[in-house]
């Protein structure tokens, strides 16, 4: 028999082999969308408003909303792609592919989250290359950003699979991404500075995990954040950590997958 | 060796449903085994804890003398299995499936490619390997996943059902690839509803019933101890009077058919002579229900009989 590291090594790159497969597959679907969204966002925001706004945090408007705009279809993505794939495995009962085979747990998440992953950035650098058509930014920082986009849809890809773990439906699905998702990313300034905001509401933004993301993102292209950029690290580790965890434990003990 | 031996195997549903009371199982390497039972037995049940698609709530499973709870990998690794319900991503072709099946067993992509071609066409599914797997028919797709069951060359091959809702062609073929599959040397589990099945492919069975083991050893034994057989007499001329028999049990009599039970052991020389004395021409006979079958369906229904007494 070979090592189990050989054995999860070939799992995960089958994992995400068909995991690219298959968003790439739909990709009218899963790719334009977003760019369309993105396109429609840069035009009425960013062109049409944002010229009659004037500077945010000593930016360009449209230069200001386009780190959200990116940081936004990559949230969205990553999360999508590991809740429908893992749901979709769950509801079709291809999950069982993978539990009766020798594949660690470990890489049975890590193989859902690198597709949530591969979607995000795939979506993300698509949108950023229409942001182009809209703006000549150049990226201050790229490590920075490319770290801080990683581990963003690392995190919700995380969570798309927590979702699928505990979904009965596909309307338990759409439930987090409509209801909870969209709200925190719209409130996660992605459109305007926290600094804007009332004393109130700027100390409420804070309990935001997505006002992080997008202003660690912002700063890694911009060079300028409402806060410490270590914060935003900070955060999106600390919630890595704590969803990785539990998605570990939900998949070990079989909840929501085994009886 | 054993392939497969559990001991005391127990599963309690979250709903309180108790579907196994402590099944003990032996299944030699290189035996053709039936698990046999009416639906709800527990048969699922059993396989879903044995290829670890279930928790067990009690008991232990060795698969190849292995504890499954302290060397699941390895016992994952020997066990190839072909479930009851479709369960392959229909949106992608048959070749892919075998391909990424392999993969989750750590075969890399072009010895996968070789081994899912290899199956694909011994399988009768070659030419079909590009097209989406929801196009095929209903026994294709039974076939795809024996194949996708095979694609890593288990030691013990677990089959629940596989030829439920298949025609009576691609039955006999699939018996066929399976009798040589186990001459070869794998290990062979099987559950079916088709008594038939079991009784001309398997050398030993086990009949579960309300989640306990009530019968299990080889299926000569087992057959040996069918109590009685019911034959089909096809009568030359229509016969409108009576019939009498003595030490025979006459079940049904229609003009020109005959049912009639025999205890085994019982000759079927003096059935003959008595029909013969009262002028009635037997034109054919056979076996109403398999020998299997009707043993199964007398062991049920005791037991049903005992439980609500």
């Amino acid at each position: 028999m070979k090592s189990l590291l050989a054995i999860n090594t070939v799992a995960f790159k089958t994992m995400v082999v068909r995991e690219v497969r298959r968003f790439t597959r739909i990709w009218v679907q899963t790719i334009v969308p977003p760019a369309i969204s993105a396109l429609l966002y840069l035009t009425i925001f960013g062109t049409l408003i944002g010229s009659r706004i004037g500077e945010m945090d000593g930016h360009r408007y449209i230069d200001f909303i386009v780190p959200g705009i990116i940081m936004m279809a990559v949230i969205t993505n990553s999360y999508s792609n590991a809740v429908s794939s893992f749901f979709g495995a769950k509801f079709q009962h291809y999950l069982e592919e993978l539990l009766v085979a020798p594949v660690h747990i470990v890489v049975i998440l890590a193989g859902f989250v690198a597709g949530g992953v591969a979607r995000g950035l795939a979506v993300g650098a698509l949108v950023a290359a229409v942001s182009l058509f809209f703006t000549d930014i150049t990226v201050q920082n790229p490590l920075l950003t490319i770290l801080v986009v990683v581990l963003t849809s690392t995190l919700f890809a995380i969570g798309g699979v927590i979702n699928a773990v505990f979904a009965k439906s596909f309307d338990d699905v759409s439930v987090i991404p409509n209801f909870v998702l969209t709200p925190l990313t719209y409130l996660g300034g992605i459109f305007y500075s926290v600094k804007m905001l009332p004393d109130f509401w700027e100390s409420v933004s804070m309990f935001n995990p997505v006002l992080y993301m997008i202003n660690g993102f912002r700063y890694g292209i911009l060079g300028s954040s409402d806060f410490d950029i270590r914060w935003s690290l900070f955060v999106i580790l600390v919630f890595i950590v704590v969803l990785g965890s539990v998605a570990l434990f939900l998949l070990n003990r079989g909840i929501g997958i085994k009886q | 060796m054993n392939a497969l031996q559990t001991k005391a195997l127990a599963k309690t549903y979250g709903s309180g449903l108790v579907a196994l009371k402590g099944i003990n199982l032996e299944v030699q390497q290189g035996d053709f085994f039936a698990l046999l039972g009416p639906n709800g037995a527990g048969k699922s049940t059993a396989i879903g804890i044995i290829c670890s698609l279930l928790n067990k709530t009690a008991g232990s499973i060795e698969i190849f003398g292995h504890d499954l709870d302290s060397n699941r990998e390895f016992c994952k690794s020997q066990i190839g299995l072909v479930p009851q319900e479709i369960n392959f991503n229909v949106f992608e072709t048959p070749r892919n499936i075998l391909i990424t099946q392999a993969g989750y067993y750590g075969i890399a992509r072009r010895e996968a490619s070789t081994r899912a071609d290899e199956y694909l066409a011994s399988l009768d599914l070659y030419e079909k390997r590009n097209q989406t797997a929801r196009t095929l028919s209903g026994g294709m797709k039974r076939r795809l996943m024996v194949a996708r069951a095979l694609v890593h060359r288990p030691k013990l091959l677990i089959l629940d059902e596989p030829t439920a809702g298949v025609d009576i062609e691609i039955r006999r073929s699939m018996w066929k690839f399976l009798s040589d599959l186990n001459a070869a040397g794998t290990t062979i589990i099987l559950t079916t509803h088709y008594l038939e099945e079991a009784e001309s492919l398997c050398r030993n069975v086990a009949i579960i019933d309300g989640g306990e083991i009530v019968e299990s050893g080889a299926v000569e034994e087992l057959l040996s101890r069918a109590m009685v057989q019911s034959f089909v007499l096809d009568l030359a001329e229509p016969v409108s009077v009576e019939i009498d028999l003595v030490g025979y049990r006459l079940i049904s009599q229609k003009p020109r058919q005959l049912e009639i039970e025999v205890n085994t052991g019982t000759s079927m020389n003096d059935l003959f002579a008595q029909l013969a004395a009262q002028d009635i021409n037997v034109l054919s006979m056979r076996n109403k229900a398999n020998r299997l079958e009707e043993f199964f369906l007398r062991l049920v229904d005791e037991n049903k009989k005992s439980n609500t007494a």
